[in-house]
């Protein structure tokens, strides 16, 4: 069986694929080297690959800044910004709506508040939570965003049968809303210890993921990805609704429970790690979808996997590299790349709102 | 092609469950779809033609009784199975935008291609074949966001041909379509059923072209029961004129005709040579007149136009040239 030139929309030909997935691949590898050459300390690049390398370093404070602070950072950034980018690309086909992602749907606002609901019971059960998390406290921190960010996904699915999309997204919000004030009144709950433990989670970061968490959130990404991947077929027959899907052989109601599982763990785990990150998940499918110029999943899967890695790793770095004294915040840099994007698909077409994917 | 797509309902009772209240719209219904057959389901809205569509395919559960696809029920094959051998067309609008044409036509082997959906080059020579029996071929490279509904219609058409699948179930396929498109669709429909061996069902709306293409007719009144069989045995033994009389439209059966029912008419006769006689009597008609056989007055025309208005009698009371002119001496049939 060969497998033949696939026109896909508008008539990108393979080789113009093929170009356009090396682009993106040379953007996310050199997105991955300038994370760890470019810091507050200056560090020889060549100094860097020989850390990198095993070899010998100018100055063994380096190897420690490249080795538990920049390779982390860079990993978490990447398979993080992949993560969020395949969830928001997973819910807007399953949605039928390009402005369905994780955040605006509530869904990383669940994930929070599952969070927030951990570190309650564990202070309330005596033990402290230490700062720098290890593998026990990650799986709890990871499990609990899980749980809570599936909790938020039962709710917009079972909404999603019964009001429209515009009361959708209201409802989103509202519940991002809710989660994060129920949060807030929480965490007046426990010492004042575990409330800097949560303040330090709480805003979107990329930085502060240690070796231990990693060992943690790497498996869970891994695992919501291959599940994300299962779902790529099933997906280009869901953009034409689900009675055409099932019709042609899709099992609509387990390949929802199968997508739903997806997005909790992808967007639950980077949540669990890296706090909220915002509009990430709704615009890495969008930019991708332009980029590929398909509509079918075995292309926009891999090219939002590689843009998403790509994007959240640019804007780690112009939240990292100092400019004067200031740093500035992650979601600052994802919303002011973001929310253009948001605004141009809105006015674009009044459509891309209501029911089209 | 295959003789398999025999699709047959035993006692079937269709309908939805509301809550926990169940609603049948239709009950007893004994039915066959064989290979080969085109037929149409032919029904006022509201009578359950999406309905009964939808459990024959499988989509919905039958309230009670059973479907059989090739003396398997249907129920127990899996979603897989049943989608290599039926397909569908639906009357909801499909809304995805940046699907191409081509891609939507393609989605129409994914029952047979593997995991990742790629296309082998049979796929894509099957695609080809279903855009062109269903004329679609001009909207390949189109995205579907900007197509007519008629266009639209085309390319959903030729998706469920891509499926190869050897029953097709078409909700009101013809709907957006403009007349010449109308013919043509049934023309190919009629190939499919006689020449692949397909079994196909289409509900539809255009009972004119129904008549003339369907093999077999299945009638659903409002809330009566499925009647079927030949267009024309259907019309011999009253089943259509009794159908549609209950809906206020009545059937002329020696001219296949339906017309609104509108009593009090003052009858006229119309004699003269075709194709003139059948038009002027279309047109005193829509005036009102209950043109009849033996009427006291009497319309002579010729080819040229040419009439004279005659009483009872028989002595000319008129005479003059073209319609515009007949009608405006005769007036309303109605006072």
């Amino acid at each position: 069986m060969t497998s033949v030139a696939m026109p896909a929309a508008r008539g990108a030909t393979s080789a113009a694929l093929l170009t356009r997935f090396a682009l993106l691949a040379a953007a996310t590898a050199l997105a991955f080297l300038l994370e760890l050459a470019v810091g507050t300390v200056r560090i020889p690049f060549s100094d860097v690959v020989s850390i990198l390398s095993g070899g010998a370093s100018t100055d063994e404070s380096w190897r420690t800044i490249v080795q538990t602070v920049r390779l982390p950072r860079a990993l978490t950034a990447a398979t993080g910004g992949a993560a969020l980018g395949a969830s928001g690309l997973v819910l807007q086909t399953l949605f039928r709506n390009r402005l369905a992602g994780p955040w605006l749907l509530g869904v990383t606002g669940g994930a929070r508040l599952g969070v927030a609901l951990m570190i309650v019971a564990v202070s309330w059960s005596g033990y402290f939570l230490p700062a720098q998390l290890g593998i026990p406290g990650s799986v709890g921190v990871a499990l609990s965003a899980s749980v809570g960010a599936l909790g938020a996904l039962l709710i917009m699915a079972l909404a999603a049968r019964r009001v429209g999309t515009v009361s959708l997204l209201l409802l989103g919000v509202m519940i991002t809303f809710l989660a994060t004030g129920a949060s807030s009144v929480l965490m007046h709950l426990v010492s004042e210890d575990q409330g800097r433990v949560w303040e330090a989670w709480n805003d979107g970061n990329f930085g502060g993921v240690t070796w231990a968490n990693l060992r943690v959130l790497l498996p869970l990404l891994l695992l919501g990805t291959l599940l994300a991947v299962a779902l790529m077929k099933s997906l280009d027959a869901l953009t034409l609704g689900e009675r055409y899907a099932e019709s042609m052989g899709v099992s609509v109601r387990r390949i929802r429970w199968v997508a739903l599982a997806a997005v909790a763990l992808l967007s639950g785990a980077t949540t669990a790690f890296c706090g909220v990150v915002a509009f990430l998940d709704i615009a890495v499918p969008q930019i991708a979808r332009r980029i590929i110029a398909s509509t079918e999943h075995r292309f926009l899967m891999p090219a939002t996997l590689l843009l998403g890695a790509a994007l959240a790793m640019y804007a780690d770095l112009l939240a990292h590299v100092p400019i004067g004294n200031r740093i500035l915040h992650l979601n600052a840099i994802t919303s002011v790349l973001g929310a253009p994007v948001v605004i141009w698909m809105l006015l674009r077409k009044s459509g891309a709102a209501n029911g089209d994917t | 092609m295959s003789a398999h797509g025999t699709l047959t309902a035993h006692a079937l009772t269709v309908g939805y469950q509301i809550g926990r209240e169940t609603r049948s719209v239709c009950a007893n219904i004994d039915v066959v779809l064989a290979p080969g057959e085109l037929v149409c389901l032919l029904g006022p809205n509201g009578a359950g033609k999406s309905t009964l569509m939808n459990t024959l395919a499988g989509a919905l559960q039958p309230l009670a009784g059973t479907v059989l696809l090739d003396g398997v029920a249907i129920q127990s094959l899996s979603v897989r199975e049943r989608a290599q051998r039926i397909a569908i067309v639906t009357t909801e609008r499909v809304q995805a935008a940046g699907l191409s044409g081509y891609a939507l036509v393609a989605l129409g082997r994914h029952p047979h291609t593997g995991w990742l959906g790629a296309l082998t080059a049979g796929d894509a020579a099957r695609i080809e074949e279903a855009l062109e029996m269903a004329s679609a071929s001009a909207f390949r490279d189109r995205q579907i966001g900007e197509l007519s509904d008629g266009e639209r219609q085309r390319l959903l058409l030729a998706r469920a041909l891509a499926q190869a699948s050897s029953v097709l179930i078409l909700d009101e396929l013809t709907a957006f379509l403009d007349l010449p498109r109308r013919v043509e669709t049934m023309h190919t429909l009629r190939r499919l059923a006689r020449d692949a061996g397909r079994a196909v069902l289409l509900s539809t709306h255009d009972l004119d072209l129904a008549l003339r293409c369907a093999d077999r007719i299945w009638l659903l009144p409002r809330n009566g029961s499925l009647a079927t069989g030949i267009p024309e045995s259907l019309i011999l033994n009253g089943t259509f004129a009794a159908a549609f009389a209950a809906e206020g439209v009545e059937f002329d059966i020696n001219d296949g005709n339906f017309r609104v029912h509108q009593s009090g008419g003052r009858a006229i006769s119309v004699r003269g040579p075709e194709p003139t006689r059948h038009w002027t009597t279309r047109a005193l008609q829509r005036l009102g007149w209950n043109v009849t056989e033996d009427a006291d007055h009497c319309v002579t025309t010729d080819n040229l136009q040419q009439w004279e208005v005659g009483g009872s009698r028989g002595e000319p009371v008129s005479v003059g040239t073209g319609l515009d002119a007949l009608l405006t001496l005769l007036g309303r049939g109605t006072q």
